[in-house]
């Protein structure tokens, strides 16, 4: 079977309607155009927040949470039959360090499954410097690990985080702390621990996440200084986070850890259930408007087809007078349509192409994404294998209709008809 | 020596059903031989055109049995039935249909390439010669509506010729023009049956016509009157 003959047909059809034909290509290259920049936006923005979640945030978190016993000690000395009624229970006085911290680091820090695990002493203090007295959290940590695990470094506007590792009298400060107090580099801050510990630090870094509530009160200081200004040796770590090779064994992972060592452990799905949401929601905008674009384009190939057909009714008599058969007819029109397809489908990839690398260049600055300077693109190459897929099925199907009609004339009816 | 038979009709009966039923063709038995030139005359409304519709395989919606070259085609399927018509049937209408954006070169390269047994250079070659014969090869390159009636009814010949059929067919092929140009086509076709041994069968209203030709099948009222032996 020859089919270049057709495709020449077909060929010549689309040229010697050029305007018709750019206007329906047209409508295809805005829904593709539309779906790239869509898309391209849509799943930068995905992930941009994923990464800046899944950066940041540990695959598991231990510590001990503070909860009422479930079996209050009456309930040992008496019988299965009788009812013991508590009122206002109490969780028990205890510490929220992990008991045995130390081993189970260390056991962790061998699982082959774990990527790293970094220990940190947290706790509530007042920061005061002059006459102000300021509320905050200070968490103790090793800041090169967090660094390597958990990109701490990104989140360090100013300063840098060897200043910290090298210095015990050192802190970072989040940067509302540091606004507040009017803090900057080198400047002193004198913390208070509950117990009423006092230790005075230097300022070595400013450290912002980008949430608020977080940077006002957060600031980070060395594992050891954490354990002193506690007044506790270095076994006492309240905190352990985990990053594994595969996020994917974190839920089972956790639920392994709070049986074995009777501790809490959440791991990242359930601390950031919200997010798998909002990723699925700007998902199915960005296909149903691209969706509903192509096919306010298929229509308008399947009524410029339609339209051509009936104007073509000799012509496609004429071809099956003198030897082509139905399924030839068909094919001329279906690939008229493909062709159509193909080229205002290119057009539209190469226009959401360009205007996706002019959004990738404008600027967008916002406190609370202190590492993003222009707005997120992503240009993976699977959106536009899926533009181009779309354009092709969307005109197919736009096209097949109006060439079943054509394949289905008879040409002796239009022959007589003249 | 006996001649072969080209086109063979036995028994064709065709009934129209809509509006009301039509019994349009009754047992309509003939052949044609090879290199026979042979006209269909006949009232208006008697079937010419409903047989010729039916013998050049595009309607298929009769019964009785129809052979091309001793072969029955009655009952072969539709791709089965364009492939025939591109190779062994030229057929030559009233009005000349061509393909309106396609230059008069290409409109009769169109069924060769279809049949594609030959290479595009060869076609090309076949397509300028057969249009030199007709005497329009200076008009190959212009697109099909920027010529005269008289020319595109010789375009149109041009491609029944093109793949060599076995048989042309033409349903009053002379009946859209002056009769200076409905001469030459006549001629033409003469020329064509006496000199390259073409079988031609054609439908017309010209007497005239008609009586040049080898022999007059005459029709009236769906069935044949006269085989014009
Ligand atoms: N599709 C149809 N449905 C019903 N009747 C039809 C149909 N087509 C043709 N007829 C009728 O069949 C008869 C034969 O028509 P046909 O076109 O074969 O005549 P013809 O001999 O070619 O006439 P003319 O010389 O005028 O061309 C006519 O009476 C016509 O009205
Ligand atoms: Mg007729």
């Amino acid at each position: 079977m020859n089919y270049s003959i057709l495709l020449y047909i077909a060929r010549t059809h689309i040229f010697t309607r050029a305007k018709q034909s750019a206007i329906a290509g047209l409508g295809v290259t805005f829904g593709i155009a539309t779906f790239i920049i869509l898309v391209s936006f849509m799943t930068g923005l995905n992930g941009l927040l994923d990464g800046l979640i899944l950066d940041r945030t540990p695959h598991i978190h231990l510590f001990n949470e503070i909860v009422p016993s479930e079996r209050q000690p009456i309930d040992l000395s008496t019988d299965e039959d009788n009812w013991n009624i508590i009122r206002s229970v109490k969780p028990k006085q205890k510490q929220s360090r992990i008991h045995n911290a130390l081993p189970i680091l260390k056991i962790l820090e061998q699982d082959e499954t774990v990527l790293g695990a970094t220990a940190q002493v947290a706790t509530q203090a007042f920061y005061t410097a002059g006459s102000i007295n300021l509320n905050g959290m200070v968490s103790g940590v090793n800041i090169l690990e967090e660094s390597r695990l958990f990109n701490i470094g990104n989140y360090i506007i100013e300063g840098n985080i060897y200043d910290l590792h090298n210095n015990d009298n050192a802190i970072i400060v989040g940067a509302g702390v540091s606004k507040k107090m009017s803090l900057e580099l080198g400047d002193k801050i004198q913390l208070v621990s509950p117990k009423g510990n006092r230790v005075i630090l230097k300022v070595v870094g400013i450290y912002q996440s980008g949430l608020a509530e977080i940077d006002n009160i957060q600031s980070y200081v060395n594992l050891k200084t954490a354990q002193r200004i506690m007044g506790e040796g270095n076994n006492y770590i309240t905190d352990i986070n985990l990053k594994l090779h595969d996020i994917n064994k974190a839920f089972a992972m956790s639920k392994d850890l709070e049986r074995m060592y009777n501790i809490t452990a959440i791991d990242i799905g359930t601390a950031n259930a919200q997010f798998d949401t909002g990723t699925a929601i700007r998902n199915i905008i960005t296909y149903a408007v691209s969706i509903t674009l192509l096919i306010v384009a298929g229509f308008g190939i399947y009524n410029i087809l339609n339209m051509f057909i009936y104007e073509k009714m000799n012509d496609i008599a004429i071809l099956k007078a003198t030897g082509f058969s139905g399924n030839d007819v068909m094919f001329i029109f279906v690939s008229q349509a493909l062709i159509i397809g193909l080229i205002g489908g290119g057009l539209g990839l190469l226009v959401g192409y360009l205007l996706s690398v002019l959004i990738d260049n404008l600027p967008f600055v916002t406190d609370a994404l202190p590492t993003i300077k222009t707005y997120p693109v992503n240009f993976s190459p699977t959106y536009y294998i899926i533009g181009i897929v779309f354009a092709m099925v969307s005109t197919f199907l736009a096209g097949f209709l109006p060439a079943k009609k054509a394949k289905n004339i008879d040409p002796v009816e239009i022959l007589r008809g003249q | 020596m006996e001649r072969t038979s080209v086109i063979r009709a036995d028994k064709i009966n065709k009934i129209f059903t809509d509006p009301v039923d039509y019994h349009v063709l009754k047992d309509i038995s003939f052949d044609v031989k090879r290199g026979e030139f042979v006209s269909i005359m006949g009232k208006s409304g008697c079937g010419k055109s409903t047989l010729l519709y039916i013998l050049s395989t595009m309607d298929t919606d009769y019964s009785g049995q129809l052979f091309l070259n001793d072969q029955l085609i009655t009952g072969n399927d539709n791709v089965q039935l364009a492939h025939l018509r591109n190779q062994s049937i030229g057929f030559v209408f009233q009005f000349h249909y061509l393909l309106p954006e396609f230059s008069v070169l290409e409109n009769v390269m169109l069924p060769a390439k279809k049949l594609s047994a030959k290479s595009s250079q060869e076609i090309e070659h076949d397509a300028i010669e057969t249009l030199r014969m007709l005497n329009i090869d200076h008009i190959a390159k212009n697109k099909c509506y920027r010529i005269s009636g008289g020319e595109k009814q010789r375009v149109a010949i041009a491609r029944a010729l093109i793949n060599k059929p076995s048989i042309i067919m033409g349903d009053e092929p002379t009946g859209n023009l002056d009769s200076k140009n409905a001469h030459n086509v006549l001629d033409i076709f003469k020329e064509l049956a006496s000199e390259k041994g073409l079988t031609l069968l054609v439908v017309t209203h010209d007497k005239d016509f008609a009586d040049r030709t080898d022999r007059i099948i005459t029709m009236g009222d769906g069935k044949i009157l006269d085989e014009g032996f």
